[in-house]
This record gives C-alpha cells, structure tokens and sequence, in this order.
C-alpha cells in the first residue's frame, strides 16, 4: 500500500516524465545490446587512460545541453519566453575565447594568454550580450523570442568578424582538455564541467532567493513588484545566467575539436534546450520551474540521439524518429494527459482491490 | 491551363527581349573595345563595374576563401570596380541583383542561395545589356538568362575521391560514411562517388550518416561505432570539418590513423589546416574544392568584352584530390583555403 | 442529491452532503468560502466526478460524468463571469452549439431569439452584438440560453456580484417569472439581503458537511450567519465595543506623515497622517481615488511630488521596497493582480515580502519557512491542506489571509489594507475586522479601506473622506456617523 503512495507520489512529480523518459530508453537499449551499459579503460591516443562506453558518451555530448538547460529554464522561469540566441551566442564565446588566445595569429605556436583569461573574457562577453537579450525584455517588453531573434540573426557573423572570418586552430593539447580528458583523469573533462554547474546553481539556488524570486517574477510580476522586487533586475539576471552558461557550453565546444566553424557550431541547440526544460515539464510560459527536471531533460534528449546513432537509423530519417519520440514525451507531459492517466491508474487500482475484497 | 499559357507567353517575350538585350550587349561591348588601349593605361573612369551577390561569407571556409578570391581580383588595379551583396537568403539576393541591375552595372556575378525564382530579375538584366555570369552554384533557368556558369563538379570530386581509394588496395574495405547536409549538391556528388564505387568493388559501408557539415556530429556518429565496437578502416567524411571530428574521436579512443595506420581519413575542401594534417600523415587524402573562380570568371569577361562568343556555357573547374604522401608544403601554400 | 461525497488530494471538499430542489423554487445555497458550495455545483453539472452519492432527477437516479450530460438532463448553469462569446450576435449566442447540421436559417434563428428575450421581458434585440448588451443584459441572455435549452434545474452562481441594484431587481424579475413556469432554480450569493429578498428556501453548508434546509421564513439573519459559521455570532456590536477610545499623544512625531503627495495615478496632492496604534481610512466612492492615495504611499504608483517622513524623519518613498525598508505594508486592493502568486505555495506567498526585505543573498532555509508558514497558518485559521498547497487553489478569504500573513511577518509599523474583505465571507470578514483592531491595540497603525461603510465605522476612529480624486474632508469622533460620511461624500450642503 505504502509502495503504491510513493509510485502515485512519484507520477504525480514533474521530474516523473525525464526520469520515465530515461528508463524507457535504457531498457530499449538493454534489451537492444546488453553491452549498452559496459563502460570499460582504457587508453587514448596520448597515451593517458580514459573512461568509454555509451553512458560515458552520452553524458560527455549531453554536457552543454545540462548546462544551457539551466540557464533556458531560469529564463523561462522569469520571462516567461525562451532566448533562442544561444547557439549564436555559443559561437560568438567561442569566437572571443580563440581571439584571446590566439591574438592576431591564426595558427599560434604559442597561446598570446592563458586559457583561463581567454575563458573568462568570453564569460563577460557572453553576460554582456545576455544582459543586451534581458534589457531588451525586461524594459523594453519585447517578446523574448522576438527580442532574441536579433542576436540569433546576427551572432554568428559577429562571431566571424571577430576573429576577421578566419578559423583559428589551437595547437597547444592543454586546450583540448576541456573538451576531451586532462591527462591522469579518466573521467571526460565536459562531465566535470558540467557536474561543477549542477553543484554551482544547486548551491545558488540554497543560498540566494534566487528560486523565490525568479518564480514570483515570471508568476505575477505585478505582485512581485508590490512585495519590493525588482522584476526587470530580475529577468536581466536571468539571462545574463544564461549568458554564463553560454559561455561555458561554448569553450567546451570549441575545445573539443580545438577550433571552430562559425556557421555550425551548436546549430541548432537553442532548440534543444528549450526541449530540455519542456521535458522537465516546466511551463513555457513561465512561473514555477524544477531546475532538476530541466537537466535530466537534457539528458533524454542526448540518450535520444546517441541511442538513434547507435542504431544506424539513415541519417535522412533520424530527425523524424525524433520528433516521434519527442512528441510523444511532450504530449505524456501535458497535464491533461498526465490527469487522464492518474485517473486510469486510480481505476486499475481500485479494480484490483474489488477483485482482491471479493 | 492558365499557368501554361501563361509561361508560353513569358517565353515568347523572353526571345523578344533577349534579341533585344544581344543588340544592346553588342554595342555596348563594342564601345569599351574601341577604347581599349586608353583603358589599359589610365584605368580611371574605364572601369568594368561588376555586381556581385554571394553567400555569406561566414557560411564555411569554402566561402570565406571564395569571397577572399573575388575580393583581391575584382580590384582597380585589375580593372573593375566591384559592389558586393551577401545573403543566404534567395528573396535577399534577388533584391540586391535588382538593385545592380537599376545602379546599372556591366556584369552581374551570381552565386545563388537557392536554384528557383531568378527568372525575372535575369530578364531585368538581360533587358538592360547586363552580362550575368553564375559561379559555384547553378539556377533553375533558361540557358540564354546568362552568359556562362562557372562551377565544380561534385560528382567527379566524389569520383576522383573513391578511385583514390580504390587504389589503396586496401585489404578489406569497412568504412564510416558521413555525410554533409542532406540534398545539397556537395553531398550529392561525393555521396555518389563513393556509393558507386561500393557497389563495384563491393565494399562494405558500415554506416553512412549526416554530421550536417558539423563536426561535433560527426565525432559523435563515429564515437558511436567506436561504443559499439565495429571494426572499421576508412572514414569518408564530405567535408575537412567532418574529418577532423572523426580523428578527435579516434584519437580519444586510441585508434591510430592516417598514412599507415589503422584507418583511412579522408575529407574534403582542401582547408589549409586539413593539408596541413595531410603533411603530417595524420590524414591520408583531401579531395579539393575549388573555390578559386575569379580568374576564370575574368577570363570570360575579357572574352566577352572582346565580343567573342561563349562556346560552352557551363565551365568546369579544375579540381585537384591532395594524397598524404605526395603532398608538399607548396601544395599547402597554393591550395589551402 | 443524497449522500455527495467528494475528496480533494489532502482535503475532503464534499462530505455527506444533501441537497433537495422542488419544482418551481428558488433556493439559496449558502455557506462561506471554501464551504464546498462551488464543489457542489460542479459535481452537479458534471465538471468534477463524485466519490460517492446519488443524484436523483424527477425521482430517477442519473449519472452525470460531463456538462454535457447536465445539460441533457435539463441542468443549466450561469456563472459568475459570462461564458458567452461577445462578440457575436445575442442570437448566435442563444444557439451556438445547438444548430443541427451545417446549415442556419438566420431569419428563424433571430425570429425565435426575439420571442424568447421578449417572453422573459429582456431588453435586447436578437440581431444585436452581445459585447454592446450591460452585463446584466448578458446575464439574463445566458439565462434565457440556458431555459430554453428545456432546463428544469437552472442554476445561478453569483449572478448579482457584478450588478447594480437596478439590473438586480431586473434579474429578480426573471427569476421569478422562471420559478412561476416551474424551473427550479439553485442561487448562489454572498449577499444576504438578495436571498431573503427573492428565495424560498435556504441549504447551508459548512466545511464541506451539510448543516441544514431551512424555511425562509424560518431563519432569520442573525440565526443564518451564525448557522454558516458555526458559532453564535458574538454579534457585529461586540467588535465596536472593542474600539477602545484612541488617544492622541501630540508629543510624539507620527508613525507616516505626508504633505503634498501625488503621484502620475492622477490625484489631486493630498496631506495624510497616521499615529502610533492608530486606525484610520480612505473612504469615498469607487473610483474616488482611494486606491490611488495609499498607492502613492506606498509607492506603487510613480510619485511625482510631495514628501514624506516617518517617524518624524524625511524619507524617499518611490518603489515598493522603500515603503518596506520604512515598515510599511501594503494589502494591494485586487487580490488576483497584485498580491496572490498564483502558483506558489502558501507557504512560499508567506514569506516573500519578508524574504525581498531580508535580501537575495539570506534566503530561508525551508525549515525556517515552513515554521513561519505554520505560525501563521495557525494564527489566523487558514483553511489549506499543508502549506505546501498552491495559494491558488485555496478560497478567497484563504487567499486574503495568506497576504495578510505574508505582511504580518515583515513586523511593519504601518500596515495598509485596501479592500481585504472584499469578496470573501462573513466569517473572515469579521475576522480581519477584529484583527485589525488587535493590531492597533498593539501599536499598530493601520489605514483601511473598505466599500462597506460599517465596516470603515467599527474599525476606524478617523476618516479621509474623497471625491473626483481629491481630498475633501477629515472625519473623526462624533461626526462618524453614516449619514455625515455620506454627506462629505456627495458633497455640498446636505
């Protein structure tokens, strides 16, 4: 009886669909290859050891998403819009991270500054062009998607004219480490990273009213503004988060390959974070959020894709099996499934206690 | 029934105006031949004025060396005085040929966003004596809209690209196909290539998926083969971008690659940094695509302005396919985008 | 209906409850907020689903598991807000949804909508557009849908809170013709006078139990408010006797004083004072101005001039959070649009003014919340399953006293209250009155605002009477009398 409180207890949850969502797939996969969850060390090509398998895949390319989703579902939260600039933007950090580095030289022998500085250059940058997207919001209440839409057209050849349209190519292998492993570390250095971002915001969320206030913001923000906040403060600061979590996504992506390409870097990922925090079944129009929810969602959608590259399904079909599987979830998480189904569930129970009573 | 006599109409006033526009073409070419020697000296108001509309140049490195190309050649010195409009978008580019075609230009340069729609503007020009000369990229449209086509055969890219590995003679032959974005003309031709040649020769293809020209896909299609444990000695990726996220996948895996090694890199677009992957072995082959036009696209003009006929209208570059081993630092200089 | 019982997750909203309709009566559902009246209704008309019970119509048993089938069963419903679409002709909305088939025949259509509204003396034309009809009009226009889908059940929830006395007694008129043609009509209202006024019948509930069927004429005012609360009504009077007298002590500075104030909400400047432990109000017509001037106090609106000191020291008051930095609190007057955060639990509404007070970087732990949510919760009886619980979900006068709580817990010297009883019972109306006097009792200043002269009367010892947003006059002592507010009201010499 009391197991049944906790699974209707657990249905009734937000985090409920992402977590279904994730078991779902692992059991297709198990079922699929038994192997799926092997995860064996060994060696990459320099020689240091390294974690491999298809969790380990799967949590390495999900990391930016994690990351983006937390700062898509504060956004969401408290503007009750989605900043469809991040891909963009992600360019543009990338673009400013090389520039630092590489100064005027495309092809340095040697970093112009160390890889921290050219990070963190990038972080500001990436607040500022946030802080732009959250002003345009926040004071001048253009629809978020509208005003995003200025950055999403424009970024990418901002991020190309920064380093004068061409492709800098970082040599120096202490680069990579942040989109592959630092050497004697096993586990891939975009998990770390993103596990330091979950911890960060966990931690934030504790010990600021950070919760409190961007949901009473994206709620009523009439009231929130009669209770002494500041609503426009506050949905800035949520995109200048995003504008963080921008510019981390966005070193790890050119530090995986090392350099990057103006016009496909993070394509499309603007979109993919928007389905994470709707898997999370948040609310795209804003108010109440469960962060949580929001990265495991990230994750799905990450096991989504690696499980369809595992299957070779041909590469013309595989956005369609996507949005299959993708509209499948978003329906299972609409509330008025979700009722329909508790009241299924209800019934089936109380089916089976009339059989057990008589 | 309507549409039909419709476009049975336009064609009819398309002859009307295109005799029209060679007589006008005629003239005009006759003029700067007369003064010629004049404009060889002092090139001062002498100048063909081009029009050109192109991708954006952010689009690749292909497009940036393209647009670096056209830049440094349609200079004054040269002779020409060149306006230059970007987009991706094809009712933006239509808007900027219109543009060249009211600001009066001698010679419109085109490498369209898309094939359709360009019938009308074409005619604008055609009526106003302009010369239009494609690049890179081919329209929906009647042959005698444009004085010439300049582009590159991807079929034979992904041709010449397969007999290269053909005469590898590798032992066996498994091998991760990636594709480019799916439809464009790039993946249609070296997808080609490549699945011709497999079915000849019976090779066996372990997977063929698009990466969208992105090489994070790319790395994650192969890490996938990797997770999964297949055995395989070729990776054929339609772009440098492509190659390079397949090699960081390898490389994270401990699987050597390049001359000599386990498997076979190739990729193509010739970027400097590929060949420069090439001269260190860690490549085994590039196949080129060529993004140099401006010197063909000259070529024709001069001829045109000489009033010599255009015998065929669409010109093939020549392309070149970069081997590991015989590569050279000069090719790397010459060739690399 | 015999035996209805509903649960709520964690609240059981409907137990045990009867409720018995003859033909052609007019009978009053009363009870406070979150008594189980709206839960009854829904149950009736299908929107929710009975965990147990019968509903008998005409002697039969039916099952009702949609509007729809209330409908077919003859069981109409007219709500408080207009579910008609307004923007369609008065006849279109008589019909929609019940045409057979694709096609129309207008001319019948309008034909039949004008016989209709003329046989129940409705003063509209079939051809005109709903929007351009006063609310009461489109009031009676969906009663008139509702009879003529064949109804034998009509039932009324809260039709007169939007309308003047005027359209009530029009609506009054209809009902009553409906009631002599047989339809047995179920009214649902706050206002006490309308049910003796037009009823037959009363059923009260409380906290989701029946309590009991009366006669009309069986329960007189004083016996039904105390049926509906539960309690014997320590009577209206015993609050005023608590009024002890207010004694001014010119020497100290006091608590908020104004000179001058205005604001961009369109008041004339105006001069305000309020003294420790003190009770005062804005009272004036609806749209006097009341609301403006204590925003401006507040700095809800933009002010544009004046100044302020508290406690005898100058101080800036132009957002929200000066006025809460000065321990000022502020009860906005539209509970839905400025104060409740819908979807926040109560727990969370409680502590957020404090919270914003005490800093992004101090936030409460939960345990310190979910203490302070208790205390409170328990301090002023709110009805809530837990504190978890959406603010939303709760009733009116629930919600009110979380937003009373939630500005109770910032300690202000100087509390607002526009409008708090506004729309919610009896029972938490009495509440609130007796609270504010226990506030000022206890140094409290407090300035209240309310549309219900007896209630400013018992609760106030002065009085800033306005007109056409200006100040107009002072009120205090002996000359708090209705008659002398309702004469500084309307102005010149009576």
């Amino acid at each position: 009886m009391k197991k049944n409180n906790f699974l209707k207890d657990l249905v009734g949850r937000q985090i409920f669909i992402p977590i279904a969502a994730l078991l779902v797939l692992a059991l297709f996969n198990l079922i699929a290859d038994p192997a799926f969850f092997k995860i064996t060390l060994g060696t990459n090509s320099t020689g240091d050891p390294v974690l491999s398998g298809y969790l380990i895949t799967i949590l390495d390319y999900g990391s930016e998403l994690a990351i983006l989703a937390i700062g898509m579902t504060l956004v969401t939260a408290a503007s009750g819009g989605q900043d469809i600039s991040v891909g963009a933007a992600m360019a543009i950090a990338g673009s400013v991270t090389l520039k630092v580095l590489c100064g005027s030289n495309t092809r340095p022998e040697t970093l112009q500054a160390p890889i921290i500085v050219g990070f963190l250059v990038a972080v500001i940058v990436a607040m500022l062009f946030g802080a732009f997207n959250g002003v345009l919001v926040a004071y001048f209440k253009i629809q978020p998607m509208v005003a995003t839409l200025i950055l999403y057209t424009a970024g990418r050849s901002i991020a190309a004219w920064i380093n004068n349209n061409e492709l800098p190519v970082i040599s120096d292998p202490a680069f990579a480490y942040a989109g592959g492993f630092i050497p004697g570390i096993p586990i891939p250095t975009t998990c770390i990273i993103a596990a330091v971002c979950v911890i960060l915001i966990v931690l934030v969320m504790k010990f600021t009213a950070l919760r409190l206030y961007t949901q009473s913001v994206g709620i009523n923000e009439s009231s929130a503004r009669l209770n002494g906040l500041n609503p426009e403060m506050i949905k800035i600061l949520a995109y200048v988060i995003l504008g963080v979590c921008v510019a981390i996504a966005g070193f790890i992506k050119v530090s995986r390959l090392s350099t990057i390409n103006y016009s496909v870097i993070a394509k499309d990922i603007e979109m993919d974070a928007i389905l994470a925090v709707a898997l999370g079944g948040n609310a795209l129009s804003g108010g109440k959020f469960n962060m949580g929810a929001s990265i495991l969602g990230a994750y799905v959608i990450q096991f989504l894709t690696t499980t369809l590259y595992k299957f070779n399904v041909p590469s013309a079909a595989l956005p369609a099996y996507k949005a299959v599987v993708v509209i499948a979830l978003v329906v299972l998480s609409a509330p008025t499934v979700k009722d329909k189904l508790s009241g299924l569930g209800k019934k089936l129970k109380s089916g089976k206690q009339g059989k057990e009573g008589a | 029934m309507k549409r039909k006599l419709l476009s049975a109409l336009l064609c009819a006033s398309m002859v009307a105006v295109m005799l029209v526009g060679c007589g006008n073409g005629d003239k005009k070419a006759d003029e700067p031949k007369a003064d010629e020697p004049a404009a060889a000296e002092e090139k001062g108001d002498e100048l063909i004025k081009v029009g050109i509309i192109n991708n954006d140049p952010n689009e690749s490195g292909y497009r940036t060396a393209n647009d670096k190309d056209l830049k440094e050649f349609f200079t004054e010195e040269n002779g020409y005085e060149a306006s230059f409009a970007y987009s991706l978008k094809n009712d933006e580019q239509i808007a900027a040929a219109q543009k060249f075609v009211t600001d009066g230009v001698d010679y419109l340069l085109l490498s369209a966003a898309d094939t359709a729609g360009w019938d009308s503007v074409l005619q604008d020009a055609q009526a106003a004596g302009i010369q239009v000369i494609l690049f890179d990229r081919t329209i929906d449209a009647s042959e005698d809209l444009y004085a010439a086509s300049i582009v590159s055969d991807m079929d034979k890219e992904g041709e010449t690209a397969a007999t290269w590995l053909k005469d590898q003679a590798l032992g066996e032959y498994n091998i991760i196909h990636i594709q480019g974005v799916m439809g464009s003309a790039a993946q249609q031709g070296r997808t080609k290539g490549l699945n011709d040649m497999a079915d000849a020769e019976g090779w066996n293809i372990i997977t063929q998926q698009t990466a969208e020209w992105n090489a994070e896909k790319a790395q994650q299609i192969v890490q996938s083969e990797i997770d999964k444990g297949t055995k395989f000695n070729v990776i054929y990726a339609e772009n440098d971008d492509m190659a390079k996220g397949a090699v960081a996948a390898l490389d994270k895996a401990n699987i050597t690659h390049g001359v000599g090694k386990e498997v076979v890199v190739m990729g193509f677009d010739c970027n400097k940094w590929a060949l420069e992957e090439l001269l260190n072995k860690n490549w085994n082959y590039d196949g080129q695509c060529n993004p140099f036009q401006a010197s063909y696209i000259d070529e024709i003009i001069k001829k045109l302005e000489n009033g010599e006929e255009i015998a065929e209208k669409t010109i093939i570059m020549e392309e070149k396919g970069f081997d590991a081993e015989e590569i050279t630092q000069d090719d790397v200089d010459t060739y690399g985008i | 209906m015999r035996n209805i019982d509903k649960t709520f997750p964690g609240v059981r909203a409907l137990q045990n409850v009867q409720f018995t309709l003859e033909k052609g009566e007019i009978h009053a559902l009363m009870g406070e907020n979150g008594a189980g009246k709206s839960t009854l209704i829904k149950v009736l008309t299908g929107v929710y689903g009975k965990d147990g019970g019968d509903i008998f119509l005409e002697g039969q048993s039916v099952a009702i598991h949609s509007p729809q089938d209330a409908q077919n069963h003859g069981i109409s419903t007219v709500y408080q807000e207009i579910t008609l679409c307004p923007n369609l002709s008065v006849a279109e909305n008589m019909f929609i949804g019940r045409t057979k088939g694709m096609g129309v025949n207008w001319k019948k259509m309008n034909k039949e909508t004008d016989k209709i509204l003329k046989s129940l003396d409705i003063p509209a034309k079939a051809t005109q557009q709903l929007g351009s009809c006063s609310i009461a009009i489109q009031q009676m226009i969906a009663i008139a849908r509702a009879v003529d889908m064949d109804c034998k059940v009509l039932i009324l929830d809260e039709p007169t809170s939007s309308l003047d006395d005027n359209e009530v007694q029009k609506l009054f008129k209809v009902m009553r013709d409906l009631r002599a043609k047989g339809v047995g009509i179920i009214f649902v209202t706050h206002f006490l006078d309308q049910v003796y006024e037009v009823c037959d019948k009363i059923t009260v509930l409380r906290d989701g139990q029946f309590v009991g069927q009366y006669e009309i004429k069986d329960l007189p005012r004083v016996k039904l408010v105390s049926t509906m609360l539960g309690k014997e009504l320590d009577d209206m009077s015993d609050i005023k006797g608590e009024q002890a007298a207010y004694e001014v002590d010119e020497s100290i500075p006091p608590v908020y004083e104004a000179t001058g104030l205005v604001s961009d909400a369109h008041i004339k400047p105006f001069d305000f004072y309020i003294r420790k432990g003190e009770v005062n109000g804005f009272t004036g017509l609806l749209g006097s101005g009341r609301s403006e001037c204590v925003r401006a106090i507040f700095g809800a609106d933009r002010v544009t001039g004046g100044s302020v000191k508290v406690n005898g020291k100058s101080v800036k008051i132009s957002k929200a959070r000066d006025a809460m930095k000065n321990g000022i609190a502020y009860l906005a007057e539209d509970r839905k649009r400025d104060g409740i955060v819908g979807d926040l639990s109560v727990r969370d509404n409680i502590i957020l003014a404090q919270q914003v007070l005490r800093g992004f970087f101090k936030p409460f732990s939960k345990a310190e919340a979910e203490k302070v949510a208790a205390e409170y919760i328990k301090l002023l009886s709110i009805k809530t399953a837990s504190s978890e619980t959406p603010i939303k979900s709760l009733s009116g006068g629930n919600q009110q006293k979380v937003l009373i709580a939630r500005w109770l817990f910032t300690k202000p010297q100087y509390l607002i209250l526009d409008e708090p009883t506004r729309g919610i019972d009896v029972g938490t109306k009495v509440d609130i009155q007796k609270l504010v006097l226990k506030l000022a009792s206890e140094g409290m200043s407090v300035t209240f605002i309310s549309s219900e002269t007896d209630e400013m009367l018992r609760t106030c010892s002065r009085l800033v009477v306005m007109r056409d947003r200006k100040v107009v006059g002072e009120l205090s002592g002996d000359d708090l009398t209705q008659n002398k507010i309702m004469g500084t009201i309307a102005g010149g010499d009576n």
